[in-house]
Parts: C-alpha cells; sequence; structure tokens
C-alpha cells in the first residue's frame, strides 16, 4: 500500500542510513531491515526501509517483459 | 531513478497492453484493494487502455477513507486539548469530521503539525520536553511496523512525552468483508505491493483457497500495474486460480519477518471499526498492555459525541465497491476536493479523489 | 536576547521620526538608488515626458498602461537560490511581463515585526536592489511599518508595479485559440521543492534552486520574435496545472499536453515521489506559459532559447477546440486522464 520510494544507501550510522534518490538525499531507518548494505537499494515508506530491493528479480521483471513473446 | 523510471517505459507498456487486449475473452471485473492503484491506474491513464472486458473497480485499501468517524473525533478533540502537538501525515490533515478538520483546528489554535515520519515526531518530542507529542496512527501494514519501531526507541530512550493514537488497520480482513458480504462480483483481486511487502504474499493464499479467487501482487509503477492486471487476465482465461506475484523486486512470500516481529510487540490485534465496512473481526492494532503508557488513547481519555453521518454521503458504498464515485449525487456538485463531504473525496488517493483529479479515463 | 537595540527593528523605524530616517537613507536609498526615490517625497513624482509617453516608448504609437500589486509572506526567508527579495521584485515585474508589459517602476511597503534582526532586513533589501537592476526597473516609492512583537519573526513585503504595452500586443489568457501551440519556458517545480527543502519537518537534502527571477527581458525577446503571442502566464502558486486550466476556462479552449514533453529536473521528481506531489502542482517563480499561433511557434521557441531563463523552452502540447475548459494529458505510457488544479497547500502523503 502506498507510497514507498526505491533509494540507495549511500552510508549507515547504527540504524539510519543516508540514502539517495535522484540526487535527493534522505535520513532513514533501518529498524526494519537491519540485514541492509551500504550500496543496497531499499524501499522506503515513512522514513523506513521495509525492504531491500531485490535487483536480481528486477532485472528478471524487465527481462521477461522485454522477451520477444508474452506468453 | 533506480527501480522506478525503467518500470515507465512506453514501449513496453504497449506490448503488455498489447497482451492484456490479445488474452482477454470473458468478460471480467477485479478489483484493486489499494488506494495507490486506484490513484496510479487513473494517474496513468490505465483504465482508458484497458479492453471493454476488463473492468477495474475500487476497494477499501484508503486508509484514510476507512477510518472510522468516531476514531477521527478521538483525534479532532485530542488537537482541541492545550498542552498537546498532534503530529500527522498530511493525508488526514483535511479530513472533514463533525467539528472539522485537523487544518480547521490548527486555524482555531491548535497545535496540529504535519509530518513525513514517525522519526519526525519522536523529534518533536525530544525538542519539546514540557509538550506532549501524540502521533495519529493511520495506515496498514506498511506503515504500522514504522510506528512500532518508534515507540520502542522512545521507550528505550525513556521519552516520557511521545504518544501513538493507534488507528492502524489489517488489510485482509477488510477484503473478506467485501467477499462476504456479496455485494459485488469479483472475479480477481490486484493486491496491495507494499502492504504484501511487508506481510508476505502467502498471506493471500486464502484467496485461492477460501474463495477460490485470483489474486496478483502489483507495484506500482505502469509497468507493474500492467503486469498485475496481466497475469489476472492470464489466470482467468486459464482457470488457474492461485497468489501471482508481479513485484518480485519487492515483495517475498514470507515478508519482512523482522516488520511483522516489531509489530506484533508492540501491537495486538483487535476488533476495528471501519468506515462504510462496520465493525470487522481482528482487523485493527491496538497497543499491548505493557506499551499502554505511549496509548494515547488510554492516556488522554476525551469525550466524543454521537456521529452523524453526512447525509446523501455514499463512502461507505464506494468502498465496498459498491457504487462508483459518479454514482454519488454530491460527486464533483456539493463534495469536492476544496469542500470535502466524506474522506474518499480528500486525497486523491481516495477513489472520489482520484476520478476527481484524473477524469475517470474515459475521456 | 542579549543584541544591542541597533541591530533590530524597533517600533520607531515604523513611526517616521529620526529611526525611520535613517533605515531609509541608510538602507533603501543605498540599494534602491535612484533620482526618483532620492527626492524623498511623498509621493514619487514619474519621468514622463510632456506627452506622457513613458521613456522609451516608440513616439506616436499608442500605449497602454499594466499596474499590479503584490504581497510576499513566503517562508522561510531566504531558500536555495533566492529569498523574499529577490521574489518581492520579480514576482511583480512577471505579473507585469505578462502582459507584455515593460516594467518602469515599483514601490516596496514593509510590514516588519518588532525585534527583527537589521542584518537580515539589509540582506533582503540588498537582494531587492539586485533584481531591480537586473530587470532594469526603479523602486521609486516605499513603507515601512513595524508592528508589535508576536514571536513570528515575520517580514511581509508588498510591492505594485507599472509597466506600458506596446501597439498591436494583445496578451490575454482569454486569447488562446485552437492550434496554438503551448510553450513552456524549461523545468517545472524547483521553486516549490527548494523552499520545500528547507521547511521544518520535512528535512530533505535536495540539489535544487528557486528559479526565482525576472523574465522581462525574456519576453521581450519573444515579443522581438512574434508580436502575434496570445497568452502569457507565469505558472506560481498551483505550479503548471493551475496556470493550464486558468487558460483553458478563460479561454473556453481544451489544451492538451504530452507528460513526455514536460521537462523536470531529475531531483524535483525524486522529492515529488518521495512526498507524493504531482510535479505539475508545484511552485514556480521563473518559468512562462506561452499561447502562440501555430506559425510562430518555433521562432518564438528559438528566441526563447537563446535568452536567459529561457534556455530549456519547449513546446508541451497545443489548444484544442475542446473539451472545453478542460486541459488533458497524454501519460508517459500513452494513456490519457485530464490535468486538475491542485486543492490548496501540497500535503505530503504517505498513500
Amino acid at each position: 500500500m502506498c507510497l514507498a520510494v526505491p533509494g540507495l544507501i549511500r552510508a549507515i550510522q547504527g540504524t539510519l542510513a543516508e540514502v539517495e534518490i535522484g540526487g535527493v538525499r534522505w535520513k532513514i531507518s533501518l529498524r526494519l531491515t537491519p540485514e541492509a548494505r551500504v550500496g543496497d537499494y531499499v524501499q522506503v515508506h515513512t522514513g523506513y526501509a521495509i525492504a531491500v530491493v531485490d535487483q536480481a528479480e528486477a532485472e528478471e521483471t524487465l527481462r521477461l517483459l522485454t522477451e520477444r513473446a508474452l506468453a | 531513478m533506480r527501480y522506478l523510471e525503467e518500470y515507465q517505459d512506453v514501449r513496453l507498456a504497449e506490448r503488455l497492453v498489447k497482451w492484456i487486449h490479445r488474452r482477454s475473452t470473458r468478460t471480467v471485473r477485479l478489483m484493486e484493494f489499494c488506494g495507490g492503484h486506484t490513484a496510479a491506474i487513473l494517474r496513468y491513464g490505465i483504465r482508458g487502455l484497458m479492453p471493454p472486458t476488463v473492468e477495474l473497480v475500487s476497494g477499501p485499501g484508503c486508509p484514510v477513507c476507512v477510518t472510522h468517524a468516531a476514531e477521527l473525533d478521538r483525534a479532532m478533540a485530542l488537537a482541541e486539548q492545550p498542552g498537546l502537538t498532534i503530529a500527522t501525515f498530511g493525508d488526514m490533515f483535511k479530513v472533514p469530521t463533525d467539528r472539522g478538520s485537523l487544518q480547521e483546528a490548527r486555524a482555531r489554535g491548535g497545535d496540529v503539525r504535519m509530518v513525513y515520519s514517525p522519526l519526525d515526531a519522536l523529534e518533536m518530542a525530544r525538542r519539546h520536553p514540557r509538550r506532549s507529542v501524540v502521533f495519529l496512527g493511520v495506515g496498514f501494514e506498511t506503515t504500522a511496523p514504522g510506528v512500532a519501531a518508534s515507540i520502542l526507541q522512545a521507550e528505550a530512550e525513556g521519552l516520557k512525552n511521545y504518544f501513538v493514537l493507534s488507528m492502524h488497520k489489517l488489510t485482509p480482513p477488510a477484503t473478506r468483508a467485501i467477499l462476504d458480504s456479496g455485494e459485488v462480483e469479483l472475479h480477481g483481486i490486484l493486491g496491495p505491493g507494499h502492504v504484501t511487502t511487508v506481510i508476505g504474499s502467502r498471506a493471500w493464499e486464502f484467496l485461492p483457497l477460501e474463495y477460490h479467487l485470483p489474486c496478483v501482487i502489483a507495484g506500482f509503477q505502469a509497468l507493474d500495474i500492467l503486469q498485475g492486471i496481466g497475469m489476472l487476465v492470464v489466470q482467468l482465461e486459464e482457470g488457474a486460480v492461485e497468489v501471482g506475484v508481479a513485484y518480485r523486486r519487492s515483495v517475498r512470500p514470507g515478508g519482512n519477518r523482522e516488520a511483522q516481529a516489531l509489530m506484533a510487540q508492540v501491537f495486538e490485534v483487535h476488533d476495528a471499526p471501519w468506515r462504510g465496512l462496520g465493525t470487522l473481526p481482528r482487523s485493527g492494532l491496538k497497543l499491548r498492555d505493557r506499551y499502554s503508557r505511549f496509548d494515547a488513547g488510554l492516556v488522554f481519555p476525551v469525550k466524543i459525541g454521537p456521529i452523524r453521518e453526512m447525509p446523501g454521503c455514499r463512502c461507505g458504498e464506494v468502498l465496498r465497491a459498491v457504487a462508483s464515485p459518479r454514482d454519488c449525487a454530491l460527486f464533483g456538485a456539493r463534495c469536492t476536493p476544496q469542500h470535502p463531504v466524506g474522506p474518499c473525496m480528500v486525497s486523491s488517493e481516495g477513489a472520489c479523489g482520484a476520478w476527481y483529479h484524473y477524469g475517470d479515463g474515459g475521456v | 536576547m542579549g543584541m544591542a537595540v541597533s541591530e533590530t527593528i524597533q517600533l520607531a523605524h515604523g513611526s517616521g521620526g529620526k529611526l525611520s530616517h535613517e533605515l531609509v537613507e541608510e538602507l533603501f536609498l543605498r540599494h534602491f538608488h535612484n533620482p526618483v526615490l532620492a527626492c524623498l517625497e511623498d509621493a514619487a513624482v514619474l519621468p514622463l515626458p510632456g506627452d506622457g509617453h513613458p521613456p522609451g516608448a516608440p513616439a506616436n504609437a499608442p500605449v497602454r498602461w499594466a499596474f499590479t500589486t503584490d504581497s510576499y509572506v513566503v517562508k522561510p526567508l531566504f531558500f536555495p537560490g533566492g529569498d523574499i527579495g529577490r521574489l518581492a521584485v520579480s514576482g511583480t515585474v512577471n505579473d507585469l511581463a505578462m502582459m507584455g508589459a515593460t516594467p518602469l517602476w515599483l514601490t516596496a511597503g514593509f510590514i516588519i515585526e518588532e525585534g527583527f534582526r537589521l542584518d537580515t532586513l539589509k540582506q533582503v533589501v540588498a537582494s531587492m536592489g539586485a533584481a531591480a537592476g537586473e530587470a532594469g526597473i526603479q523602486i521609486v516609492a516605499g513603507d515601512t511599518k513595524v508592528v508589535e512583537r508576536a514571536g513570528a519573526d515575520a517580514l511581509f513585503i508588498n510591492t505594485s508595479g507599472v509597466g506600458w504595452i506596446p501597439a498591436g500586443v494583445e496578451i490575454s489568457a482569454a486569447n488562446a485559440r485552437a492550434g496554438d501551440q503551448v510553450i513552456l519556458s524549461g523545468p517545472i517545480g524547483d521553486h516549490g521543492i527548494a523552499v520545500l527543502s528547507r521547511r521544518e519537518g520535512l528535512q530533505f537534502e535536495a540539489p535544487v534552486e528557486s528559479d526565482v527571477a525576472p523574465l522581462n527581458h525574456l519576453v521581450a525577446a519573444m515579443l522581438g520574435a512574434s508580436r502575434r503571442i496570445h497568452v502569457l502566464r507565469d505558472p506560481t502558486r498551483g505550479g503548471l496545472a493551475t496556470t493550464l486550466n486558468e487558460i483553458a476556462h478563460q479561454s473556453a479552449v481544451g489544451i492538451r499536453i504530452e507528460e513526455a514533453k514536460i521537462p523536470v529536473r531529475d531531483a524535483v521528481r525524486a522529492a515529488c515521489e518521495m512526498l507524493g506531489f504531482d510535479p505539475l502542482h508545484v511552485a514556480n517563480e521563473g518559468k512562462l506559459v506561452a499561447c502562440v499561433p501555430r506559425s510562430e511557434a518555433v521562432a518564438v521557441v528559438q528566441a526563447m532559447q537563446r535568452s536567459l531563463y529561457g534556455e530549456g523552452a519547449t513546446i508541451i502540447g497545443e489548444v484544442a477546440e475542446g473539451p472545453s475548459g478542460k486541459v488533458l494529458l497524454k501519460t508517459g505510457i500513452g494513456g490519457t486522464r485530464i490535468v486538475s488544479m491542485p486543492t490548496g497547500e501540497l500535503l505530503p502523503r504517505i498513500c
């Protein structure tokens, strides 16, 4: 539900992270995604990361959509 | 912007639209549960791109819209208390109640401030130790874990002036209620991508198992939504009935365990009142006894008045997909975003607000 | 507190006595220096030659006068790319320029809260002087009032402005005609996001600066390329969406634009995604929209692209017979939706 925006983690300090989206920087909490690391993309909702973006799945989805025949 | 813009590619969108047209033969009615999907579908003009065999209806997934009038009245009563600072998401600011809106409460001298995150409310509490900061906890399972985390943070810091008024609600019970009522015939559900990021796609298995309905969880970019609709259409054409995921970069079968754990630690499930749906069993979150000192409803008891429903307002029916915004006589006439009668018109995520702002796609 | 009395604005600064005079001479005259203001009379005596024609206007051609006023209450007073002073001059200059008028003279009225820091006021006034110089206008009359302390640290500025419109220039929001091309001077949303990034409670860092700027030279370049410009409007509060709706309504036409053609900076787009805003609803203070007959459009766009503040000029759509009063957008994925005006203040959403 609702707005969650993918941001790139640039730095982590404790449970806080600095994420960047399109050049804009925000400080958010990683309390809900303790496994997140610098270089990960996370889904940000109300100042919290609610998931780490699965980059392999992201690429797979685009690949499927680009394939010649969509069944 | 990565993981956003790629999913707006116009050529891939065209391919998906053609795919849907090619595969769709049966007339089907699909419900997008989530207000975010309603708004995105209208914002991208997806309705107008669908074949006549695919009908999309909006569900109750707008947390502001389903916040019960009694809950809103309590929030307003708190806003009128001197010494309290109300911290709220912007979505709630203009919702009309018997006592006016939070925006009007601020104009009358109430200390009502908008925040983007419960973290902002925590910071307010730290900076103003002599004021009691009450955070209005609105939102579904996407939002509740962050609020839970903020309460644990307040506890860890020994903050004495941070409180939460929990009006959080759970999405599967609302979906059940709509299906159980039998008021509208649905063939498939487009599921909420960010709620499901938290609760996991397995949480929707009850739809195929108990209701024999296919469900596809979708994200909010154009390609995500088109893919989701396409996957539902294909299931229906082939007679498959399962939970599909068109948002694999964010949604896992088990969801976010840590978020679920924090939610369960701080909140317990109770029967909650929903606008338009009545009281649904085990559908809302309240603070556990252990955290009762953070519970604004307990710490600041207020008298709430008898609730009057606005005559002519059909928000309840719109939320249950029994009526579309255009069916309401007040839509666009007495009820506009400038002068909303019901909450469905307040934001562009409520079905009425979305239809008003973006047109009905049939332009 | 602990600040010397002379470092802050006092009630006496507004009451016409010695402190008022000091303020006028040491601050306002210094930054708004021009012979008219320097007379320090009760009213500005405007240097019009005997026939009443404005300086610079061609002789023997009829002119019309344009006159406007606006008040500026922006918070915070200073934001990336500008401040309330630059805004107060540019906003009024632009209101005149949007009529095709050459702006000449502005007035500046200040309402200041007691206790306001003098050095802050100096910064604002210096910025107004600079903006006036850039626009080539003079601030010829002014007023200062000081109100009792209320804890708001407030500064409000009103500017009125006058300019002249040459013969043959008929610019009005009611003049759009089917077939006109809709031109936008550059990327939208910069001002609103820049101001928001400085507001308390929404702490994010965006490399976005306000676009606040006087656009009269840009408009002069456009009129140099074509006298047949039908509409000029600057999309300030309420954003591009509001302006296009106003034009569609006043001209009783339909406007069709394409999302893919509307320039938005990455950082503005990102901030809008985070906060749940539509860039079409976000304020601008240095952009304009023009409706220009098809035959003139390319020449006008090229003239804009060669001018300061018009480098990003581009055609974003066109005017149609109908649906009357409505603005239609072809979305990035080829769908269609309407563009409506935002309702009041933009509020950050979570949903």
